[in-house]
């Protein structure tokens, strides 16, 4: 089937504090918005590719994120793990408009 | 229509006398004179000026004449017809005409709108009182101006590029300044956090205070503004408010003709609005989605409406890329392009403490995307330049940081700039070392590492910031003879520094925030990673008690969520239980509060305390609210501070019990607990030398004896065990607090961080604690004395600020829930 975008609004930026997250919950998935400290927002699943943790619970940084649990780097960009660990977590696209955050939260 | 027989001019309106609708015409000029008959409408009752200097003319180092663009003999030497102090209030398309207020109806052939912005004026009770202006026009100018004339008190509220020109100038009369912010830091879209704590820092040496992260909530005045109030309550006491946070295009005109609008006029690549006669320019526009609020796009687009009006087809205008300067005499700042970064974006990041400069690239694909640059701006222009041509900067990447000077013929290297230094170069600011001193002992003496440099000539001895150069002059000096020392470990993969020289930097520097650390230490990433921001953090607050603000996002996730985070997600509630001491109302709460929350384990720990197993995070600050309100605090069983203080039952129950060692172990709780230190700290209390409570594997021990107290440090019951080592034998309850409270200050001020007391112990020696705990008594009461200070600042109770939705709000709510 054609699949398209939808944007859906989470909320603005300013409802996440810098180099944090808030969690959209969207039906069984939970969605780790982030913003780092130069305002850029990025959507990841938030589940750690290692063990399922918590990203939207770790220390931003650099366009990263440390997972809380077990320490892993993953890449806000990509939902990738960096170094020497492998695993992907799954990113969404987001767009902004006026301070109103788009996540694009899936295929309809 | 009509046309005189002579000329057949066509009549262009020109709505706007500022800097866009004038550059426009200018350009018109310059390329097709006399093809119009030309009207110029302007609601201010002035010729054309430069609006951007209106800042030095607040600050005195400008007239209004000497800003004036035309004065009037341009309009009448190009035969301009200029209508000032006349805001045009209608257009009407059908019959091509626009009615001023003054009742004036000027036709035309083709007009065009150059409106500008107005200041936007955030909507609080107060703000249109008389004292509150925005800064736009000379009469805003001139309202300020009167009011510095009075002196007294200024509140800018915004800090952006107009609000800190307004602040400054204020400042220069004579007023006292506050700027309040809503961000985190000034400037926040145009400079990153690094050049934006750097800029605060310089504002407040001028005097002028910084409010962040401060919201206003009121502007307060019975007739006329006396000050502002900010949502935490917070009263500023002001005579003049400027109003300085935000443009909004100027679309009204537009509008209610019917003009295709959205944030401004739209228009397309040909500056044409939806209707083909009507053309509009300047920040009143909105172009491809964007709008601008500088007059380097502004420009762009006037010649390109110019070159439309002359009658050309060509000229487009495809939008612009800005970058921004602070007209702030003495701080020089720097931004362009988008500095945020992105997929596959490189940071090169330069820190020169000793200048006070700092520089940020950033690269995508070898092409430079944006820069921030605070302290030295001088290579703004050149970075500017290479990011619009869309320059392939590989070759010279390596040094591109260091600026154009630099990128002489050969292969330059960041020695080469040390080498060049002349002799006399003061290389240690703290020590006033200079580079021939060190390169003369190096020689002369033989030196081959950091240290003896230290040692024979004080360089890099004290703050440390100076280390880099230090350490590239024994690499110039010595060439392939010098080895980098392989001493202490860096801190993280973002500094050289070890923890040792970054808590040094923090004392002597007196640096305040973990950017200003970042900065002062020449840090190679923009915010640190989790290993040295926490760290950070730690050294920060133990160094300014009651002056540092925690940073919280600065903190692994437990300290943060004052709870602990398990492997599914959800948190362990340990309520504090003094001493391992509790009552049957406590019990009772605790039952209470699983069966509400569905909690499902709940264990007692190895530390005499009950531990609740699997509670969800969104429950977290109703749980807290009720064990608060049976009397409990966070027993911060997730904190790098003071955990559990173990007891045994003591004299008051046992028939061996040599003193009270359960009311001691609940005194020395009360004394310790909400402390932060470099580890978690556990303390026990014995009532004999059966040592019932384990206190000689604790971090502090106490072992009662017939004849008073035994104090045991440096012992740790987890990874690698350790028994305690005895420090001294002591009389009295006071003297064991004072010993307790000394003790958890020298490990706070000099362990490092994550470093518990066994390892600590082992790496200074028990010889050196004794030195300073027990052989120097006047030592040991003043670092009771600062224990204390700080405690007065640190024993609140965490649970029940957020409990109470005062603090982090946000960490307990979803952000959305949607599908
Ligand atoms: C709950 C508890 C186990 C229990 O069920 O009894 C416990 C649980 C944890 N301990 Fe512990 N320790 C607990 C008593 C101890 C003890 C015994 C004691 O305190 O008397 C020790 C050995 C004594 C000591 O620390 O010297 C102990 C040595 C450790 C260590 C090793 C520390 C070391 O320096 O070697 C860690 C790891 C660390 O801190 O890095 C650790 C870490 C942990 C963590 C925080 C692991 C983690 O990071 O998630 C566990 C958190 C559980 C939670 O969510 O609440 N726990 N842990 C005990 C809580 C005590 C309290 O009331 O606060
Ligand atoms: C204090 C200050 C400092 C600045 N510093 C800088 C800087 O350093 N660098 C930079 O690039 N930019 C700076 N700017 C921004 C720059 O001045 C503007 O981008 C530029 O002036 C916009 O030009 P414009 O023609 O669109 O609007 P304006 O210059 O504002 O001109 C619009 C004119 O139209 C008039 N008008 C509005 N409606 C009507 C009407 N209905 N009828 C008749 N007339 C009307 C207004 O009164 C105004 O005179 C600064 C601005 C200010 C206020
Ligand atoms: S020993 Fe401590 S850290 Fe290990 S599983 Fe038990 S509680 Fe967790
Ligand atoms: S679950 Fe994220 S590092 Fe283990």
């Amino acid at each position: 089937m054609h699949q398209m975008i939808k944007w859906t609004a989470v909320g603005t930026i300013d409802d996440i504090p810098r180099q944090g997250a808030r969690c959209v919950k969207a039906g069984d998935t939970k969605v780790a918005v982030f913003r780092t400290a130069d305002d850029r927002i990025f959507a990841l699943e938030d589940r750690c590719p290692h063990k399922n943790g918590p990203l939207s619970q770790g220390i931003v940084h650099a366009g990263r994120v440390t997972c809380p649990l077990h320490n892993w780097v993953i890449s806000l960009e990509t939902g990738r793990a960096e170094g020497a660990d492998e695993g992907q977590t799954n990113s969404y696209p987001v767009k902004i408009e006026d301070q109103t955050i788009y996540v694009a939260l899936g295929a309809i | 229509m009509q046309h005189s027989l002579q000329t057949p001019r066509e009549r262009l309106v020109v709505v706007g006398n500022g800097m866009a609708g004038i550059r426009t015409l200018e350009d018109l000029l310059a390329k097709a004179p006399g093809r119009y008959d030309i009207t110029v409408f302007g609601a201010e009752p002035h010729p054309n000026y430069n609006r951007i200097m209106l800042s030095p003319v607040l600050a005195g180092e400008k007239t209004f004449d000497q800003i004036v663009l035309n004065g009037l003999d341009w309009y009448e030497a190009n035969g301009i017809t200029l209508l000032t102090g006349d805001r045009v209030e209608s257009i009407d398309r059908v019959q091509r005409t626009v009615t001023a207020m003054s009742g004036r109806a000027v036709a035309y052939d083709k007009l065009l709108i150059a409106t500008g912005s107005n200041p936007f004026v955030i909507p609080v009770p107060g703000a249109t009182l008389p004292g509150v202006v925005g800064f736009r026009d000379l009469a805003d100018v001139d309202a300020m101006l009167e009011a510095a004339a009075r002196g007294g008190r200024a509140v800018v509220i915004g800090g952006g590029l107009l609000g800190l020109e307004a602040a400054n100038g204020l400042k220069v009369k004579g007023m006292d300044v506050t700027v309040v912010h809503l961000m985190d830091t000034l400037m926040e879209r145009q400079l990153d956090r690094s050049a934006g704590t750097l800029l605060q820092r310089e504002l407040e040496r001028r005097g002028i205070a910084v409010l962040t992260g401060a919201d206003t909530a009121e502007i307060v005045g019975d007739g006329r503004v006396t000050g502002v109030r900010l949502k935490d309550g917070q009263v500023l006491p002001a005579d003049l408010v400027v109003m300085a946070v935000g443009i909004r295009p100027n679309l009204a005109l537009g509008k209610a003709a019917g003009l295709a609008c959205g944030r401004g006029i739209q228009v397309d690549d040909a500056m044409v609005t939806s209707d083909p006669a009507i053309l509009a320019v300047g920040e009143c526009v909105e172009h491809r989605g964007q709008t601008y609020g500088l007059v380097a796009p502004l420009f762009e687009m006037a010649r390109v409406a110019a070159d439309r009006l002359a009658g050309g087809t060509e000229a487009a205008y495809t939008g612009s890329v800005t970058s921004t300067k602070l007209k702030v005499t003495g701080v020089d700042v720097f931004s362009a392009g988008d500095f945020s970064g992105g997929k596959d974006c490189e940071d090169i990041t330069f820190r020169d403490a000793a200048r006070g400069v700092y520089k940020r690239v950033v690269l995508k694909g070898n092409r430079i995307l944006g820069a921030v640059l605070y302290g030295d701006t001088r290579d703004g222009g050149w970075y500017f330049q290479m990011l619009k041509d869309g320059q392939d900067v590989a070759a010279i990447r390596d040094t591109l940081v260091f600026g154009q000077g630099y990128q002489g013929g050969g292969a330059a290297s960041p020695g080469a700039a040390l080498a060049a230094l002349p002799d006399s170069a003061e290389i240690c600011g703290c020590n006033g070392v200079c580079k021939g001193t060190i390169v003369t002992a190096i020689t002369e003496k033989g030196l081959t590492s950091l240290d003896e440099v230290r040692a024979h000539t004080k360089a890099s001895a004290s703050c440390g910031s100076c280390t880099g150069q230090v350490e590239q002059l024994l690499a110039l000096t010595l060439g392939d003879g010098y080895q980098a020392q392989t001493g202490p470990k860096p801190m993280c993969k973002c500094t050289d520094r070890t923890h040792d020289e970054a808590r040094r930097a923090i004392a002597m520097l007196e640096l305040k925030s973990i950017p200003d650390v970042m900065q002062a230490l020449e840090w190679t990433t923009p915010d640190g990673c989790a290993s040295c921001r926490p760290a950070l953090n730690y050294y920060l607050m133990c160094a300014w008690p009651g002056e540092y603000k925690d940073d919280s996002r600065s903190r692994f996730v437990n300290e943060r969520m004052h709870a602990n985070i398990q492997k599914d997600g959800t948190y362990s509630v340990v309520p504090r239980m003094w001493g391992g001491l509790t009552t049957s109302a406590e019990l009772r709460a605790i039952a209470d509060v699983v069966d509400k929350f569905a909690i499902p384990t709940v264990k007692v720990t190895g530390g005499q305390r009950i531990d609740l197993f699997g509670v969800k995070k969104e429950d977290l600050p109703a749980v807290w609210a009720d064990l608060n309100a049976a009397g409990m605090v966070s027993g911060h069983a997730y904190a790098k501070g003071l955990r559990t203080v173990k007891t045994c039952v003591g004299s008051e129950w046992c028939r061996f019990g040599t003193q009270d060692s359960t009311a001691l172990g609940v005194k020395l709780e009360r004394l310790t607990w909400g402390s932060w230190t470099p580890h978690k700290v556990k303390l026990a209390v014995s009532g004999c030398p059966r040592n019932c409570a384990e206190a000689t594997i604790k971090d502090l021990g106490v072992v009662c004896v017939d004849s008073g107290y035994e104090l045991h440090v440096g012992g740790n019951g987890g990874m690698h065990v350790r028994a305690c080592d005895l420090l001294v034998k002591v009389d009295t309850e006071e003297e064991v607090l004072e010993y307790t409270g000394a003790f958890m200050q020298l490990y706070r001020e000099e362990a490092r961080y994550l470093e518990r007391t066994a390892p600590w112990l082992e790496r200074v020696g028990l010889a050196y604690l004794k030195q300073r705990l027990v052989d120097d008594p006047k030592g040991r009461t003043s670092l009771n004395a600062r224990f204390l200070f700080s405690q007065s600042f640190s024993q609140d109770d965490p649970w029940a600020e957020r409990a109470s939705g005062a603090t982090d709000r946000h960490e307990f709510s979803l952000l959305a829930e949607v599908g």
